[in-house]
């Protein structure tokens, strides 16, 4: 009968699609572990930035992958698409608003609040952060106090 | 097969059925999913947020270098990541499988990328427990940062309370999934799906199996790479 050779064309083209999808997936994946170890080298803030960007966009084309084709969304009903999509917009503000907001208290305390930029300029000696590592399953505590103490003395 | 759904579309609000044409439990997993990416978006704009209002943060390449079985200088960021993420990745590909072979009633190949599916969750989950493990012993957890900023100025333990939040609220959605997973593979073995006539059940159980994998992509990216 015609209904079953049309259904495993179905079914194989469906495997054909989930193929390509997941190399798909792992080439976005691959991309980004790649400008992650590139970015390690990197000193200027703005090409880090410019890096970390791209990061996100290819974040947001794996989440569209796997919500349009593993999860099917883009072959169910439209009515589906908007139900789900359209609420999912306040995302545009939220996270905008937020970092937004963010940012704007960290230059309030820069400019006003002396305490908070003078703690981010101490610098904490390298050494006694690996002596640190070394030792601290026996001295968890000690060193805590050990980091609170001397930050002060430093500036003295 | 076009000429029916092109029929439907134009009835689709005529009353007597679904305007979504997907049954009912499988719309209401849409509404969860939604209502719970809301939560996991609002852990990580929390997160930025707290990011953008410090002047100084660790550098994730420095926190994150090591891996099962090496040793103790090992400098190898990135590594350990990558593998849980492609860990995830494949077991969402399987669960796809999984789905569809539900679709066309193959019930031994439903039970064999199931148990595939959940071999992969609980990889994850072991490597999660492991990573977890070792941070600890470097003195990391909730309250408690021994990490410094990437800059060398001490450190806020918000960096460590974020993570250990968001990956563990991750994690426990891995493993619910697991769990789900693991009642699914058994309802397949006990013929529950054949008597049924369907195997709608696995499409809902592998919708929030994807969601899992979708998070990640989302934590990776926000604490391992940038």
């Amino acid at each position: 009968m015609s209904h079953t050779a049309t259904h495993e064309d179905h079914s194989a083209e469906v495997k054909k699609e989930v193929t390509k999808v997941t190399i798909i997936l792992s080439v976005l994946t691959i991309i980004e572990l790649i400008l992650g170890f590139y970015m390690m080298g990197i000193e200027a803030a703005g090409t880090r930035l410019l890096i970390k960007g791209t990061i996100v966009i290819l974040m947001l084309a794996k989440a569209f992958y796997i919500v349009a084709y593993f999860m099917h969304l883009k072959h169910e009903v439209k009515n589906l698409i908007m139900t789900v999509c359209v609420p999912l917009c306040i995302f545009f503000w939220f996270i905008t608003a937020f970092l937004i907001d963010g940012n704007s208290f960290r230059n309030l305390r820069n400019t006003y609040d002396p305490h908070f930029k003078e703690q981010s300029t101490i610098k904490v000696e390298a050494k006694e952060a690996k002596h640190e590592e070394k030792e601290a399953k026996e001295s968890k505590e000690e060193k805590k106090e050990g980091l609170k103490l001397d930050a002060p003395r430093t500036t003295d | 097969m076009s000429t029916t759904t092109t029929a439907t579309t134009t009835k689709l609000w005529g009353g007597g059925k679904s305007p979504f044409d997907v049954e009912y439990g499988k719309l209401m997993m849409w509404y969860f999913l939604m209502s719970d990416a809301l939560t996991f978006g609002a852990f990580l704009i929390s997160y930025g947020t707290i990011r953008f209002s410090t002047n100084g943060w660790p550098d994730p390449n420095k926190v994150f270098k090591s891996y099962p079985f090496a040793s103790e200088g090992v400098n190898a960021p990135l590594v350990f990541v990558s593998i849980m993420t492609f860990i995830l990745i494949v077991s969402s590909v399987t669960m796809v499988l999984a789905v569809q072979a539900g679709k066309e009633m193959k019930k031994k190949a439903v039970a064999i990328n199931l148990i595939l599916t959940i071999i992969g969750g609980i990889a994850f989950l072991s490597c999660q427990a492991w990573e977890w493990n070792h941070l600890h012993s470097e003195g990391a957890w909730w309250g408690m940062n021994p990490f410094l900023n990437a800059d060398g100025s001490a450190s806020s333990t918000n960096f460590t309370n974020y993570f250990f939040t968001i990956t563990g609220f991750h994690g426990f959605h891995v493993l619910s999934g697991v769990v789900i997973n693991i009642i699914m593979l058994i309802m397949t073995l006990t013929d529950q799906f054949e008597k049924r006539g369907h195997y709608l059940m696995i499409e809902k159980a592998g919708l929030y199996w994807h969601f899992v994998d979708l998070v990640w992509v989302f934590v990776f990216t926000c604490f391992y790479l940038i």
